[in-house]
């Protein structure tokens, strides 16, 4: 029998609204921005901007393995979502008879030790920290989501812009169908830091930085209650000198199949007119919900993908959505677009 | 639509290659290469990109770029814009590109390997914002540029193509992941040309993180010598032209080798340390060889990760010997990395275009550097360019993060 179906069988995240998929259900609710708080930018008198994943609670049982003591943000949020995602399937990735494959996707990436890592190189090599170059590596944190949950399965670490976490979604869909694994997950994740932010200051003021991480667990089986089914997942449609980003935006929304009216769309707007316009264009015929999780959590780059996945796929599980669409409009490389359904 | 995609069904297709560039410290191209590798000549030298004075190890394989480089179809603007990566990687497109001659195309998707994409531009964004925090001056540039999707759409902009873009950065596994990857697109009848390689530059910060890490050799680089004291760094890159062999014979393209394993694995031992009989790299080789149809025995010759780290060594040691059995005592082995140094998310793109040139004109790279070979290596190391009869071949590529990757390429007759 040819298995050609991939379903979501969990979600979780960590964002600027708290730890976990409930704090995330709570802030899109509301529709209340977040209120963002201040970073110092060294050599300015003025902070900047940002919208940060608030200090846990209490202090996150995985902290306590080895590998992840000495981790920087973004390893701690991805790992938190990968792990509320996997939920029940953890025991069987932890005795082997489940082959968990990861695809986690990064635009900054390890930017916090990048940053420090680099600096103290600059004022003197011969002391810089051998502890922290290699969590400064872009595949750091997917080894430790692997190492923690004990998993040799395949393992890629994709970078890119925040429509690589489509791309993820299609590849973990393309392991499931070659039976490389029994289930995946797919995460997105992003840390602030001044440098980071002060580099998107440079393109617009209006825009926030925030971080966090979402991830999806998917699986070729449907067996118990899968939460959505992914239908579909358009072409990557670059931006090079034969395509603008408006035409690659309109390209991703012409290849998205036709909605029902219970559709609900989940898109990448940040209320930043500029940056939305090639979006805002491809979409201006829509006429049904939607729902743009940026605006109230802020610009979590491959995180905020992530989430807006996360909502679409807990739109169609709690609300009365047959389908969600999801859009993203990357900042610069392609436009890309999915399409969930309601699970069974 | 990447979901669901447009799979053949029955057997998987067939993946050859058409075209091949490389760029190391050897030189520009194949033949300078292959010249570098038959005469074991080493191209490692004093670092002249960064200050290394402050460094334990002051030397590396550079790159020295040609005056002229092939900007196609690029505008003045970008061509201004070039950072080392990006000239590195359009060098050894071109060479692939023109071999392969392949046109333009609106959906030729583009799989890349990179540790660290424009890293230099990124150093020079840091230095920047310190030196000036309010100056801005060409910092826009340097933000947009040094991302690795930037010198991908670069590619994509120089050869007039476009398609989806696949950038895998898991470390120094970067580039045989991405040549793996693309075989499987191809594999699986997804897609019947793909552009695939790896690419990495020289930058400040890797090199003083390798030597934090007391990494890097301070005498010279001898892999799997028994007194071996770490790697030597390079920089370059590698691409091939990627094609189902249906597609290639319809069009008369010349058939440089054909891909017909590829395996991949995570190590979970350690964040940098291999498992010491390594485990991830004897799964990632038994992956390949069981996808192959190959057992140990049809290999002519292993190009080793080897690196020269006494831990990375030994690992692999043990997992070729755990492997191949009792082939072990016959299969010839080296690490080109003793020439060339070890060129990150480019090394195994750059190791898969050697492993073509054995196949296409059949010897054998040496570890050319080796003096006394470590007591743990129970298959005869390379230590002489030699000719020989070569078939099948088989290149590891193992990464920080517990990466792991094996591709086995077979001669094209």
């Amino acid at each position: 029998m040819v298995v050609s179906r991939i379903f979501v069988h969990g979600y979780g995240a960590a964002s600027p609204a708290g730890w976990g998929i409930a704090p995330l259900q709570e802030a899109l609710a509301a529709q209340t921005l977040l209120p963002p708080k201040a970073l110092p930018r060294p050599g300015w008198d003025k902070p900047l901007q940002i919208r940060q994943v608030p200090p846990p609670q209490s202090r996150p049982a995985f902290l306590a393995h080895g590998r992840l003591r000495r981790t920087s943000p973004i390893t701690q949020y991805v790992v938190s979502a990968a792990l509320e995602a996997l939920g029940g399937d953890e025991p069987l990735v932890a005795n082997g008879s489940l082959r968990l494959g990861i695809v986690l996707c990064v635009m900054s990436g390890c930017v916090n030790y990048s940053r420090r890592f680099y600096d103290e190189a600059l004022r003197d090599p011969a002391t810089a920290s051998p502890l922290v170059f290699p969590e400064t590596v872009f595949n750091a944190p997917a080894s430790h989501i692997a190492a923690l949950l004990g998993t040799p399965a395949m393992n890629y670490t994709l970078v890119g812009d925040p429509g690589t976490y489509l791309q993820g979604l299609a590849l973990a869909a393309q392991w499931l169908l070659a039976d490389h694994v029994d289930g995946c997950l797919v995460v997105g994740g992003e840390e602030c830091d001044w440098l980071t932010a002060d580099a998107f200051r440079l393109f617009s003021r209006s825009i926030v930085l925030g971080d966090g991480a979402g991830a999806l667990y998917l699986k070729r089986q449907s067996e118990g209650s899968s939460l959505a089914e992914l239908s579909a997942i358009s072409n990557s449609h670059v931006y090079t000198k034969r395509q603008t980003r408006t035409q690659a935006a309109r390209q991703m929304r012409t290849e998205l199949p036709t909605s029902s009216e219970n559709t609900l769309l989940t898109d990448g707007l940040l209320n930043v007119k500029r940056f939305d316009a090639p979006e805002t264009d491809a979409w201006q015929h829509w006429t049904g919900p939607r729902l743009s999780p940026k605006i109230i959590l802020g610009e979590g780059l491959m995180a905020a993908a992530a989430w807006q996945c996360v909502a679409a796929v807990d739109a169609l599980r709690h609300g009365s959505y047959q389908t969600a669409n999801v859009s993203v409009v990357g900042c610069n490389q392609q436009a890309i677009g999915a399409q969930f359904v309601k699970g069974n | 639509m990447l979901f669901p995609s447009s799979q053949r069904p029955g057997s998987p297709c067939r993946v050859v290659i058409t075209g091949a560039g490389i760029v190391t410290s050897l030189g520009l191209g194949w033949a300078a290469n292959a010249q570098g590798f038959r005469s074991g000549r080493v191209a490692l030298k004093p670092v002249t990109l960064f200050d290394v004075s402050r460094q334990r190890v002051k030397t590396a394989g550079e790159v020295a770029l040609p005056a002229g480089l092939p900007l196609k179809r690029l505008s003045r603007k970008q061509a201004n814009r070039l950072d080392r990566a990006t000239m590195l990687l359009l060098l050894a497109a071109e060479e692939a590109w023109r071999q392969s001659g392949w046109s333009p195309s609106h959906n030729l998707p583009l799989v890349l390997g990179t540790t660290s994409g424009g890293m230099g531009l990124g150093e020079a964004y840091y230095r920047q914002t310190l030196r000036t925090p309010h100056g801005h001056r060409q910092q826009s540039t340097r933000v947009l540029h040094y991302q690795a999707q930037s010198q991908a759409l670069t590619l994509a902009d120089a050869f007039d193509f476009s398609g989806p873009i696949t950038i895998i950065a898991n470390a120094c596994a970067s580039g045989a992941n991405a040549i793996g990857h693309a075989w499987e697109l191809l594999r699986s009848g997804a897609s019947e040309r793909v552009l695939a390689g790896g690419f990495d530059a020289l930058s400040q910060m890797v090199f003083a993180g390798f030597d934090s890490l007391q990494a890097l050799s301070t005498t010279h680089c001898r892999p799997f010598d028994a007194h071996r004291d770490g790697l030597a760094l390079g920089e370059g890159a590698a691409v091939l032209t990627l094609e189902t062999l249906d597609h290639a014979l319809q069009r008369n393209a010349e058939i440089l080798g054909e891909i017909v394993g590829y395996g991949a694995a995570l190590d979970i031992h350690h964040l940098t340390q291999p498992h010491p009989q390594g485990d991830a790299a004897l799964a990632s080789m038994t992956a390949a060889t069981k996808v192959a149809g190959l057992s140990p025995e049809a290999i002519h010759y292993i190009n080793a990760h080897g690196t020269g780290t006494p831990m990375n060594d030994g690992a692999e040691a043990n997992a070729i010997r755990r492997w191949a059995g009792p082939r072990v005592s016959t299969l010839p082995v080296s690490s080109t990395k003793s020439s060339i140094g070890h060129l990150l998310g480019a090394a195994g793109a750059v190791e898969t275009v050697i492993c073509l040139m054995t196949l296409r004109e059949q010897w054998l790279p040496p570890t050319s550097t080796l003096q006394e070979p470590d007591p743990v290596c129970l298959f005869p190391v390379v230590r002489e360019p030699t000719d020989a009869r070569v078939e099948h071949v088989l290149t590891n590529s193992f990464g920080f993060g517990g990466a792991n990757a094996s591709l086995i390429l077979r001669r094209w007759s």
